[in-house]
């Protein structure tokens, strides 16, 4: 009999989502976490809150100033606007994301590639109103009215509470303005390409047998790569002290400082060559516990 | 020394395919880098002819060194730098949404009718709720004016109750209105674009709180109008409510047909995924939404100036008429596919 309550096979716990472009090449996009797109939001509201007060101060000074009743009208007019247009109008533009996203590096992108629509923007947007301004101006109003007991403010933060912590219940994080509008919030990351580790690499001093090549895997590779890019002196020595212990490698004599790193660029240069070869005949191994996998 | 220093003498320069990769590709990577850079930081129309023809085929390229990288290469780094180049070069070729004027006159000329003959079958639901709702409120308030302060609350109200005496009533209908009409035609123009927006979106519970707030709507116009036709001047209040009501009452039916079409859509989805029948609800709803802000701010033009400047029954009857009219074949008159 099965348990009942084993777990169902949970799909990958990261974030990288494959997105298929139109010429077949899956651009493995990172989603924006919970985390960072609340930040962004937090972001947002401030920047309105301090706009609304800078708009209302002007044409307050306008207002005395001229004692019209349009002051009035403009004033309406612009909350309007900043309040559902501030989201709309910074996504409809070229870069799909409000300032608040574009500081922490976030996207709005339609789910299937397509180009991103008003009708997608627009949507995702308007369902803000429920998710974030109903129980807020639902509380704000009772508050007003001396009326918020304690039940109304529980249910006004649960109503918040399901919306708000939607993005946490499903593998995409998507908040309900994205499932309405099949659309995503991704990470955009822009780096440098690092240096050409094994073109440093001029001439190599070290040459390394078969045995002391076969040791390590593609995983070992590239986290010592990651160790080579960080350059930091400590962890240098110590993996270059493993992998010659592991080896059976004695220290060379004359050994001076930077010789470590020396040595494990030549070992990282010989270690890719030797796995690249493989991968030229279709054997690729993944880690040091994995035996050589042939392609069939 | 160990035996294996005299081999370090005549050790040859390791070659391994990133390097040479690197090497051919380089020049173009950093040239896509720097237009994609140029595009974020401004817009697509920062590049010049020969940028342009060049952009889409350095994407490409810079795609097939990635696919290629990933078969080939080892260097982790490599990788990672072609996929977020490819992918920054992606979003400004696919991904950037059109000029906001070609989407405004797309929007007019296509979307917007579309997204509106999508929801027929809601629109007419949300007509039948409001018209019910009259109904019943006018009926509820003919027969016990004491409904009335149930139904309506004060500020909307303004002293139109069924206290009020006929010379009042006719007062709000044709005086000259005091200054402050023009914000207070603002004011409820931001109100009822809100509660447009709000009827949009509480459709995704199930259209429920969609339908109720639709069917409310109704109620409050029966029981106003039920305070009128009491004094004898149902006529003249339909007048008055027409000349921007057909325009406004049309508008609030629009949204909340959107909101009940994504409701429905959640819950019935059909031959479709969940996903993708609510995806395509909301997009139109939210395209047919977007157009009943617009109609309910030319509903406060008609309440603003129209209502000030226009004071025969007849004229307004005229307007009122007209702008449904108009509504009516712009939305389904049948037109060729865009």
């Amino acid at each position: 009999m099965r348990w009942p309550f084993r777990r169902k096979d949970r799909g990958p716990k990261s974030l990288r989502r494959s997105f298929v472009t139109p010429e077949g090449v899956d651009l493995q996009l990172e989603l924006g976490g919970a985390g960072v797109r609340a930040a962004a939001f937090m972001i947002d509201a401030v920047a309105i809150l301090v706009v609304l007060i800078i708009l209302t101060i002007i044409i307050g000074l306008l207002l005395v100033a001229s004692r019209s009743s349009a002051m009035a009208i403009l004033w309406l007019i612009g909350f309007f606007i900043l309040r559902n247009g501030w989201f709309v109008l910074f996504e409809m533009g070229g870069r799909g994301a409000t300032p608040g996203k574009r500081l922490l590096g976030l996207r709005v992108v339609a789910r299937d590639g397509a180009r991103l629509s008003g009708g997608a923007v627009l949507a995702r947007n308007a369902m803000r109103e429920i998710e974030v301004f109903l129980p807020l101006s639902f509380l704000a109003a009772q508050t007003a009215q001396g009326m918020a007991d304690s039940f109304l403010v529980i249910f006004a933060l649960s109503w918040s509470g399901i919306f708000l912590f939607f993005p946490l219940f499903n593998r995409d994080r998507l908040r309900v303005g994205d499932l309405v509008a099949g659309t995503w919030v991704v990470r955009t990351v822009s780096g440098e390409l690092g240096a050409d580790i094994v073109g440093a690499v001029e001439r190599a001093r070290w040459n390394f047998t078969d045995a002391e090549l076969s040791l390590y895997g593609e995983f070992e590779l590239q986290t010592l790569e990651n160790v080579l890019r960080s350059g930091r002196e400590e962890a240098v020595a110590t993996v270059a002290a493993t992998i010659r212990a592991k080896a059976g490698m004695e220290e060379p004599r004359h050994y001076r400082a930077g010789d470590d790193f020396r040595f494990l660029s030549d070992y990282y240069a010989a270690l890719c060559a030797r796995l690249e070869r493989g991968m030229m005949v279709g054997r690729r191994r993944a880690d040091k516990n994995a035996e050589v996998r042939v392609r069939q | 020394m160990n035996s294996r220093s005299s081999a370090v003498l005549d050790a040859q320069p390791v070659l391994v395919n990133a390097n040479r990769f690197r090497k051919a590709h380089a020049a173009d990577w950093e040239r896509l880098e720097t237009l994609v850079k140029r595009c974020e930081k401004r817009s697509v129309r920062a590049l010049s002819d020969d940028d342009l023809i060049a952009f889409p085929l350095l994407y490409r390229s810079a795609l097939s060194s990635l696919s290629i990288a990933r078969e080939t290469s080892l260097d982790r780094a490599l990788v990672t730098y072609l996929e977020q180049l490819s992918t920054r070069a992606y979003f400004q070729i696919y991904g950037v949404p059109t000029s906001a004027l070609r989407q405004l006159g797309r929007f007019f000329a296509h979307s917007w009718p579309a997204s509106v003959q999508a929801i027929w079958r809601e629109t007419l639901v949300a007509l039948l709720l409001t018209v019910a709702g009259a109904v019943v409120g006018y009926l509820l308030v003919a027969n016990d004016p004491g409904w009335f302060f149930g139904l309506m609350p004060g500020e909307m109200a303004q002293g139109r109750d069924p206290t009020a005496t006929a010379e009042s009533l006719r007062a709000t209908l044709y005086d000259s209105p005091q200054d402050g009409l023009a914000t207070f035609a603002t004011f409820l123009f931001t109100h009822n674009a809100q509660i447009a927006i709000f009827a949009f979106a509480l459709g995704f519970a199930f259209a429920v709180p969609t339908a109720l707030l639709i069917l409310y709507n109704g109620l409050m116009m029966g029981a106003i109008m039920a305070v009128f036709s009491a004094k004898g001047l149902g006529f003249e209040f339909a007048g008055w409510l027409m000349i921007h009501g057909t325009t406004e009452i049309f508008a609030i039916i629009l949204s909340g047909a959107a909101g009940i079409r994504i409701g429905t859509a959640i819950a019935f989805p059909g031959r479709e995924s969940r996903s993708d029948a609510a995806m395509r609800a909301g997009r139109a709803g939210a395209t047919a939404m977007a157009g009943a802000v617009v109609m309910l701010a030319i509903a406060g033009l008609l309440e603003g100036i129209g209502r000030q400047t226009v004071n025969v029954d007849g004229t307004r009857y005229a307007i009122g008429l007209a702008m449904l009219a108009g509504w009516i074949v712009y939305f389904y008159l049948p037109r060729k596919k865009a």
